[in-house]
C-alpha cells in the first residue's frame, strides 16, 4: 500500500483552481519528484502535503491516516526550502538541534544526534558558525540535517539546488540521493529541471496545470513520453503529424499524404497510441542528398536554413515539405547554408504520443 | 577635493551655521551668570542648571513625560507589532488602506489631531486627563512603530517562519523564538524613535493636558510665557544632549539608511 495517498484533492487561489481532482500515490521508501515548469502546481501540492495548505476538497493519507487536517507542526515532516531557511539568529548547531529541542529531548541527547547529523553532511567542525558565515552549499547541507535530524517521516524539497551554482548542483544531488538511499527515507522532490530530476528519483511525475501528465520512471519518460506536453518538455524539439497508422508486425506504419514511415512498437506493448510523431534533434541524421543515403525509408530531404555551432557539435534548422526540423549533428566538415540534405528518422527513436 | 567644489563647500557651511547656530547659541547663553538671557553671556555659571531641580514642576512634568512615552510606548508595541506583522505578512483586501490608515497620524497636522483627541476622549468620553494623555501619545507613536518594525520585517525571509513550523513549533512559538530575535533591533530603534517623538511632542499634549497633569515640554512653554531667565536655556541643552544620545544609539543599532531608503 502507498504511503501517501493524495485523493481528489482540489486546491484554489483567487477563484482559480491550482489542482483539480488530483491523485497521487508514492511507495513508501521512494524518492519522486515533481517536475514541470513555474505555475504547474508541484510546488503547491508539495506544500500541501506539508501542511502549508490547505486543500478545499479531496484528502490526504499518510501511512493510513487521515492527515487533511493536521496542522503542519504536528506532521513530523522534514522541509528543505529553496531560499534555505536556516535561522539567521542561531549557529548552525542550534538549527539543527531546534525541532530536537521542541521535542523535549535531554541535551545530551539532542547532542549526539546533531553531531552526528552534522557529520552526515560533512559539517562537522561547523558548529558555532552562523548562517551568514556559510556558503550556498553549507547553508543548503544545514538545511538538510537539520530537516533529517528530527528522523521526519517523509522529506520534502523545494527547489533545493537552484540558488546554487551548476557545478555544486551536480555534487549536492548526489549527496541528497546518497544520504535519502541511506536512510530509506520517503521523498518528495520539487524541481523544474528535467536532468536533476531524472538523475536522483525513482519515479518522476511530469506536471502541467494542475494535472499529472505522466508518472513513472525517469528511464521510461526519457524514452517514451506519453504526451506532446512531456514530449516538449524533456526535449523532444520535433514533430509530425500524421494522417493515419496501422499495424505492420513488430512496428507501427504511418502516412502523411505520400510520405510513409515506420515507427517501432514500444518494449511493454503499452503507449504508443497517438498520431503526432516525436523524435529529438539529437537522434535525428542528416546526409548529404548527393550521397545516397545508407538506409531506406523514414527519410526526408530538405535544405539547410540556418546552422550553429554548439561546441560538441553543430545544430542545424532544415526546411522540409512537412515544415522545420532541427537536427544536432556531430561531425567534422558541417553542411552549409542552402546545403540540399536527407534526414533521416531511425525507427526505434521515433515515438508516437498523443 | 576639486577646486570646482569651493562654491559648494561654502554652502553647505552656510546651512549648518543656519541649522545649528540657534542650538549653539542657545548652549551658551545656558552658562548666563544673569537672571536675564542674554548672548553673549556676561561670565560662566551651572547656576541656572541648578534651578531646573529646584522648580518642583520641571521635576514633576519631567516624570509624567517619562511615564506617558514609556507607558504609550508599550501600548504601542502591544498593538504594532502585530500591526506591523500582519502588514507584512499577509496578502489581504484593504492592506494598503490599513497601512495608510495607521500611518495617517503623522500625516494630520497635529494641532487637528489634538483638537479632535480633545473633543472626543475627554469632552465627549469624559476619560480623565492622564488617560487622554497617554492614549493621545499612543496614537501619535504608533506610525514610528509600525513603520520602522514593518520595515524591519520586509528584510525577515518568512519562510523561516514555515521552517520553524515544519520542525514542530505552533505559530506563537515561532513568532517569540524566531520571528521576534531577528527583528529585535528594529524593534529597539522603533522604540527610541516614538520615545523621541512622543517625550517632544507639544501640539497633542497641549490638549491633552491640564490642571495637575503636564508635559515637560508643555511646562517649558508655560515658563517661559511667565520668565525670562535661562531656566529654559538649560533644560533645552539637556534635552538636546539626550536626544543627540538617542540618535546616536539608534545609528549604532541600524543605521539612519533604514528609515531614508523605499
Amino acid at each position: 500500500m502507498a504511503l501517501i495517498s493524495l485523493e481528489q484533492v482540489s486546491v484554489a487561489y483567487d477563484n482559480r483552481f491550482i489542482l483539480e481532482d488530483f491523485n497521487l500515490q508514492i511507495e513508501k521508501g521512494k524518492l519522486l519528484s515533481l517536475l514541470g515548469p513555474s505555475g504547474c502546481g508541484k510546488t503547491t501540492t508539495l506544500r500541501l502535503i506539508a501542511g502549508f495548505l490547505n486543500a478545499e476538497q479531496g484528502k490526504f493519507m499518510f501511512g493510513g491516516k487521515d492527515y487533511t487536517n493536521v496542522p503542519v507542526n504536528k506532521r513530523n515532516f522534514g522541509f528543505v526550502f529553496q531560499s534555505y531557511a536556516l535561522f539567521p539568529h542561531m549557529s548552525v548547531y542550534d538549527n539543527v538541534a531546534f525541532g530536537l529541542r521542541l521535542r523535549k529531548m535531554k541535551e545530551a541527547e539532542v547532542k549526539q544526534r546533531v553531531t552526528r547529523m552534522l557529520e552526515i553532511v560533512s559539517l562537522g567542525g561547523f558548529e558555532k558558525r552562523l548562517p551568514k558565515a556559510l556558503s550556498g552549499g553549507q547553508r543548503q547541507r544545514v538545511a538538510i540535517a537539520r530537516a533529517l535530524v528530527i528522523e521526519p517521516d517523509l522529506l520534502l524539497f523545494d527547489e533545493p539546488l537552484s540558488n546554487l551554482d551548476a557545478n555544486l548542483r551536480v555534487n549536492m544531488r548526489v549527496e541528497i540521493r546518497r544520504i535519502q538511499q541511506e536512510l530509506g527515507i520517503t521523498t518528495v522532490y520539487v524541481s523544474h529541471d528535467q536532468e536533476e530530476c531524472f538523475s536522483i528519483s525513482d519515479q518522476v511525475a511530469v506536471m502541467n496545470s494542475g494535472k499529472i501528465e505522466q508518472l513513472a520512471h525517469p528511464t521510461t519518460i526519457f524514452k517514451y513520453p506519453a504526451s506532446e506536453y512531456v514530449a516538449r518538455f524533456i526535449g523532444f524539439g520535433n514533430f509530425i503529424a500524421f494522417e493515419s497508422r496501422s499495424d505492420a508486425g513488430e512496428d507501427i506504419e504511418l502516412s502523411r499524404g505520400a510520405l510513409k514511415f515506420l515507427a517501432a512498437k514500444r518494449p511493454n506493448g503499452a503507449g504508443n497510441l497517438g498520431m503526432l510523431g516525436a523524435i529529438r534533434p539529437d537522434d535525428l541524421q542528416l546526409w548529404p542528398s548527393t550521397q545516397e543515403a545508407p538506409l531506406s525509408g523514414n527519410t526526408l530531404s530538405g535544405r539547410v536554413q540556418v546552422s550553429t555551432y554548439l561546441g560538441r557539435s553543430y545544430q542545424y534548422e532544415v526546411e522540409t515539405e512537412l515544415g522545420v526540423f532541427t537536427v544536432n549533428q556531430e561531425m567534422d566538415v558541417p553542411f552549409a547554408q542552402g546545403e540540399q540534405v536527407t534526414i533521416y528518422f531511425p525507427k526505434d527513436k521515433l515515438v508516437l504520443v498523443q | 577635493m576639486k577646486e570646482g567644489n569651493r562654491g559648494l563647500s561654502l554652502y553647505t557651511l552656510l546651512v549648518f551655521v543656519f541649522l545649528l547656530g540657534p542650538l549653539v547659541i542657545i548652549s551658551i547663553t545656558s552658562f548666563e551668570p544673569g537672571t536675564v538671557l542674554k548672548f553673549p553671556p556676561e561670565g560662566f555659571s551651572l547656576r541656572w542648571y541648578r534651578n531646573i531641580f529646584e522648580v518642583s514642576m520641571f521635576m514633576e512634568t519631567f516624570k509624567t513625560s517619562i511615564i506617558v512615552s514609556m507607558l504609550g510606548n508599550l501600548l504601542a508595541l502591544l498593538l504594532g507589532v502585530p500591526a506591523a506583522y500582519a502588514l507584512s505578512r499577509f496578502e489581504f483586501r484593504g492592506r494598503d488602506t490599513l497601512n495608510a490608515l495607521f500611518l495617517s497620524p503623522v500625516l494630520i497636522p497635529g494641532i487637528v489631531l489634538g483638537f479632535t483627541l480633545l473633543r472626543y476622549l475627554i469632552v465627549v468620553y469624559g476619560l480623565p486627563i492622564y488617560a487622554g494623555l497617554l492614549i493621545g501619545h499612543t496614537v501619535i507613536m504608533l506610525p514610528f512603530i509600525i513603520r520602522v518594525i514593518a520595515s524591519s520585517l520586509a528584510n525577515f525571509d518568512f519562510a523561516v517562519e514555515e521552517a520553524a513550523q515544519s520542525l514542530g513549533a505552533g505559530r506563537l512559538e515561532t513568532f517569540f523564538k524566531v520571528v521576534l530575535p531577528n527583528i529585535r533591533s528594529g524593534i529597539l530603534a522603533a522604540v527610541l524613535i516614538a520615545f523621541l517623538e512622543s517625550f517632544n511632542n507639544v501640539d497633542i499634549s497641549v490638549f491633552m493636558t491640564g490642571p495637575g497633569v503636564s508635559t515637560l515640554p508643555i511646562q517649558m512653554l508655560t515658563y517661559v510665557q511667565n520668565y525670562f531667565d535661562p531656566t529654559i536655556a538649560a533644560i533645552s541643552v539637556i534635552l538636546m544632549v539626550l536626544t543627540a544620545a538617542l540618535m546616536f544609539i539608534i545609528e549604532r543599532l541600524m543605521g539612519f539608511a533604514y528609515f531614508t531608503k523605499r
